[in-house]
């Protein structure tokens, strides 16, 4: 099974640690990415076990279209992760490369783990396995104290949505006796008036929120983003926010879908969905720290999937879906532009950006084509996304009839103005900004070469090419039911 | 493969290539853009002359399937509305294309970004498939923003390209947001217009519907286009702009959320299009009258052509509030002269910039003598501007304000005084500040246009001239096709049934009687009016 030789691959890497001399560690990332290739074609071609959909372990575990699609997804993540960390290697500790390759290992299969969950306990289990891991990768650059400052925050606000999460579980049980999503939803709609049922199910939302960086839960975003490693930044943005997608997905739509296609709850959702977006654009206008910027910029993002939630239809979650599919390229070709202009900087100022396009003209039109990207500009990945979620948003306002939706639409609208604001602010530092201090070239290595014209291609191909992921999404979105 | 996709293939593949050129082959990166642009715009005159005039349906078409599951094709084609305004945007494009020589930092990205521009709003007015028609819009529209805020001049330039960017993204937002909804309430589960168009014939979209997306399509499309209130970003973006990207924005680009309106709102929105109507009508007072007046106080005369283009806004969307043939096929007729004329206007001042360093109208003086042909070619598109017999913009003008006389008596006569007297006042003034008078000294080394650079401009009052003097070429071409929309925007109507949907001949009589008793010495207009001098 995938989850099994994700782990497998973590603990060689660990054991590997301990016999490969220091000034060749580098490779032992090189070897967990092509083993995690050989893992995605695999998935890809539908060979072994994830091309088989059913259930295991009395119906805790699922493989479907929806698993298979989120699984695909981390494993490529995972791997640009992989190839950044390589690049950020000098940056960590001595010696303890290894061991931050394997805890991204770990993280990638508890995020496996959360795309296959079907059950409370499972849930559960892969949030934390995912949560802990990251309280270490956040704070492994062990002598800033940034890192530090970092971890401990994503620490005691990751300890607090996690209690309320269990609580909430409890409350769940506590009220239907039933754990497995698909049964609980057979059994949900006896308890439609049940206060502690709905209670258990909004907490249980809460520490989901806390995993996307939804409004009113996103306070620990920028501080950690600006705090963390870069390449855990980058899978802190993409990685764990699938991870609480895919299983708000679930919830909402598998396990209590009784409670979900309620005229309240789509309120909810919408007024959550609405103020994530302008909490984010309003408050990135300000931000000099890139990382901190793009911190605010996911959040604003988390709106915009949520607006794919909101819609509570089968179109709204194949669009989120493929939101997130061009997401992951754009957001990890920026993160890795920061990775490599901003290595020997103390801080990631934007003023580190002045001059780019005369160091490499490569990073330069790379972040650029990130920014514009996420600002949801043709022909790239973000546009076509956010044209799809906007079209499931008005598709729902038509057939329900429900106003709400017309306002998070212009909504949505207006954080799309404001962000081109601050994004363009950044290409502007590349190209435009006066007297650069630095002009040296930039260095990249060939497997940072490679990454970021994968990633260029991801955001080109999404953008352009929309069919193939879109048979994919809306596969996915089709195993998830109403 | 159309000659359409050519067209509009051309500038992109050129853009591509440029990609890989080496930045300091200056001379080959210019020539690639300026072929590029020529072989799009003979192709286009080639179209354009092969054009079956009243034929059925679309020509040079071409579909290609893009996304299936949501009805989205790559869909091109030509009818008697978009056939003119393809031509003219590549006239205006190659003419944009001699103009960059002005262009003189990093010349590897303007050219690039121009060709896509170019690219995309050819391919704008191509498509026949709602959401191509956006993309390609959105394509052209932020190269423009970039080569404002990288290649634009003035100390406002930062304030500009920020106000430009946020404004018209708001408005190309709206517009798509309409679009959307449109498709999901039309049912007809494709982008393809003329499927929707052909589904809506039997299933018309609910009144309340159309009620609701027709402000977002009018108010979307109108800040795009400059309509009074929303108008405010125009004369200050161009002012800073530019050259070459004044040309192709103000020229071609601007003219997309007009034909959006005709070819997608008029036909699919009637209902809504007939109550909206009065609306259209006030509001383009406010750009005839009111911008108009601002246009008369500017100094600086980059402003004032600016707020003269908005001015002209006001004219077309005279015409599409008339709901008649007469006055949607005058309103097309502005769109494709006025592209010829702003775009002229805007390379004259670029080439007075270039030379002098200001545009301040009252540092320039006496220029006719050193610059004789730049001189005479702004005092000739000031006087088509004016509205002079002779030039494309009178044909146009004239046109609407007969389509809009039928409708609105009283707007009408204001919009003709606007047209007549206040856009006389301030060409005339700037002219005669401008052109005539004592030359001040520092001005004495100034150079006229050598024979290539004069090239463009004569190309653009050549184009004003050839559709001034036979508007025929134009007219026999969008009439049949205007005649369709407006059938579709009245047939259900029955507020607005004054307006009479008369056939083409009748309107060309029409328009013979009456531009032969305002300007019997001009020649001018009508069709027929022509074709008995033959």
């Amino acid at each position: 099974m995938l989850e099994i030789s994700v782990i497998g691959l973590g603990l060689v890497l660990m054991l590997a640690d301990l016999f490969v001399p220091a000034e060749r560690r580098r490779f032992i990332g090189y070897a967990a990415i092509a083993a995690l290739g050989v893992l995605l074609v695999t998935s890809l071609s539908g060979n072994g076990s994830c091309g088989q959909f059913g259930t295991a372990f009395g119906g805790m575990f699922i493989n479907d279209a929806l698993s298979l699609f989120f699984k695909q997804l981390f494993i490529v993540a995972a791997i640009l992760v992989l190839f950044m960390a390589a690049e950020f290697s000098d940056k960590l500790a001595e010696g303890s490369v290894a061991e931050y390759y394997s805890l991204i290992l770990f993280a990638l299969a508890g995020m496996l783990f959360a795309a296959s969950s079907n059950d409370f306990t499972m849930l559960f289990v892969s949030i934390e396995l995912i949560t802990i891991t990251f309280y270490v990768l956040v704070s492994f650059q062990r002598s800033k104290l940034q890192s530090l400052e970092a971890g401990v925050k994503y620490l005691i606000l990751g300890a607090l949505s996690s209690s309320f999460m269990v609580f909430g579980i409890a409350l769940i049980w506590g009220t239907t006796g039933e754990l497995n999503f698909t049964k609980l939803a057979a059994v949900a709609p006896q308890f439609a008036d049940s206060q502690i049922f709905l209670l258990g199910v909004l907490l249980v939302l809460v520490g989901l929120g806390f995993k996307i960086a939804a409004f009113p839960f996103q306070i620990w975003a920028p501080d950690v983003y600006q705090g963390a490693p870069t390449p855990t930044t980058a899978f802190l943005a993409i990685g764990s926010k699938a991870a609480g997608f895919v299983l708000l997905l679930r919830v909402l739509f598998t396990a209590v879908p009784s409670v979900t296609h309620s005229h309240t709850f789509a309120n909810l959702l919408i007024v959550i969905s609405g103020i994530t977006i302008l909490y984010g654009n309003l408050c990135a206008i300000p931000q000099r720290n890139l990382k901190r910027l793009l911190g605010y910029s996911s959040i604003a993002h988390a709106g915009y999937l949520l607006l794919g939630v909101a819609a509570l239809s089968a179109s709204g979650q194949s669009a989120l879906l493929y939101y997130l599919a061009g997401y992951v390229f754009t957001v990890m070709a920026g993160f890795f532009v920061i990775t490599l202009v901003m290595r020997h900087l103390a801080t990631e100022d934007i003023s580190g950006l002045a001059g780019l396009n005369q160091r490499s003209p490569l990073l330069a039109a790379t972040l650029t084509l990130a920014m514009v990207s996420l600002a949801g500009i043709p022909p790239l990945a973000g546009f076509f996304g956010k044209f799809l979620l906007f079209k499931a948003v008005i598709e729902a306002a038509q057939t329900t009839h429900n106003h709400g939706y017309y306002c998070l639409v212009f909504t949505a609208l207006i954080g799309v103005v404001i962000s081109l604001y601050y994004y363009f602010g950044v290409i502007r530092a590349i190209y435009w900004s006066k007297d650069p201090a630095d002009l040296s070239p930039i260095e990249l290595s060939s497997p940072a070469k490679l990454s970021i014209w994968a990633c260029l291609a991801g955001i080109f191909w999404i953008g352009l090419f929309p069919n193939t992921v879109l048979n994919m999404t809306n596969l996915a979105a089709a195993a998830l039911g109403k | 493969m159309s000659i359409l996709t050519y067209i509009l293939g051309w500038p992109l593949l050129a853009a591509l290539l440029l990609v890989f050129v080496p930045r300091n082959y200056r001379v080959i990166i210019r020539a690639i853009a300026v072929l590029a642009t020529l072989i799009s715009a003979v192709l286009a005159v080639k179209m354009f002359c092969q054009f079956v005039p009243a034929a059925n349906g679309f020509q040079f078409e071409q579909q290609i399937p893009w996304v299936e599951s949501l009805g989205i094709s790559y869909h091109v084609g030509v009818d008697g509305l978009n056939v003119g305004l393809i031509l003219m945007g590549a006239i205006v494009a190659f003419a944009a294309a001699l103009c960059s020589w002005e262009i003189q930092t990093r010349e590897k990205e303007f050219y690039i970004l121009l060709l896509v521009m170019t690219g995309g709003i050819l391919g704008a007015f191509a498509s026949l498939d709602l959401f191509f028609f956006y993309f390609l819009h959105e394509l052209a529209l932020v190269p423009t923003f970039i080569m404002i805020g990288v290649w634009g001049r003035g100390e406002k330039k930062n304030y500009a390209t920020f106000q430009i960017t946020l404004y018209l993204s708001i408005g190309a937002l709206i517009a798509l947001i309409g679009l959307i909804a449109l498709y999901l309430q039309s049912g007809a589960n494709t982008f393809d217009i003329p499927k929707i168009i052909e589904h809506a014939k039997t299933n018309p979209l609910a009144v309340n519907a159309q009620n609701f997306i027709f402000p977002l399509l009018l108010f979307g499309f109108g800040i795009l286009v400059s309509l009074w209130p929303f108008h405010s970003w125009a004369p200050l973006g161009y002012g800073v702009a530019p050259s070459p990207t004044a040309m192709l924005h103000a020229g071609v680009l601007k003219k997309f959320g007009l034909y959006g309106l005709i070819r997608i709102a008029l036909p699919l929105l009637p209902q809504a299009a007939q109550s909206w109507a009065h609306v259209i009508a006030w509001l383009c007072v406010g750009n005839i009258l009111y911008v108009g007046w601002v246009a008369m106080r500017q100094k600086d005369l980059n402003l004032l052509i600016g707020n003269s283009s908005v001015a002209h806004m006001g004219f077309i969307f005279l015409g599409i509030a008339s709901l008649n043939l007469i006055g949607v096929t005058g309103a097309v007729l502005i769109m494709i002269a006025h592209g010829f004329l702003a775009a002229l206007t805007f390379a004259l001042s670029g080439y007075i910039y270039k030379q002098t360093g200001t545009l301040q109208i009252s540092e320039l003086g006496g220029l006719c003598r050193k610059l004789p042909f730049i001189g005479t070619a702004l005092l000739m598109a000031a006087m088509a501007g004016c509205g002079l017999p002779g030039f494309a913009n009178f044909v146009g003008e004239a046109t609407v304000f007969f389509g809009a006389w039928k409708m609105f008596p009283t707007i009408t006569v204001i919009a003709l005084w606007g047209a007549l007297v206040i856009g006389g006042v301030y060409m005339t003034r700037a002219i005669r500040n401008i052109l005539h008078g004592p030359l001040p000294e520092k001005w004495n080394s100034l150079a006229d246009a050598n024979l290539w650079r004069k090239l463009p401009y004569a190309l653009l009052l050549v184009s004003l001239l050839v559709f001034g003097f036979l508007p025929k070429l134009l007219t026999e071409k969008i009439n049949p096709d205007a005649q369709k929309i407006v059938a579709m925007a009245m047939n259900q109507g029955s507020t607005a049934a004054t307006a009479v949907v008369v056939s083409a001949p009748l309107t060309t009589s029409v328009l013979a009687d009456g531009a032969s008793a305002k300007a019997p010495e001009a020649g001018a207009l009508p069709a027929n009016f022509v074709a008995q001098n033959k």
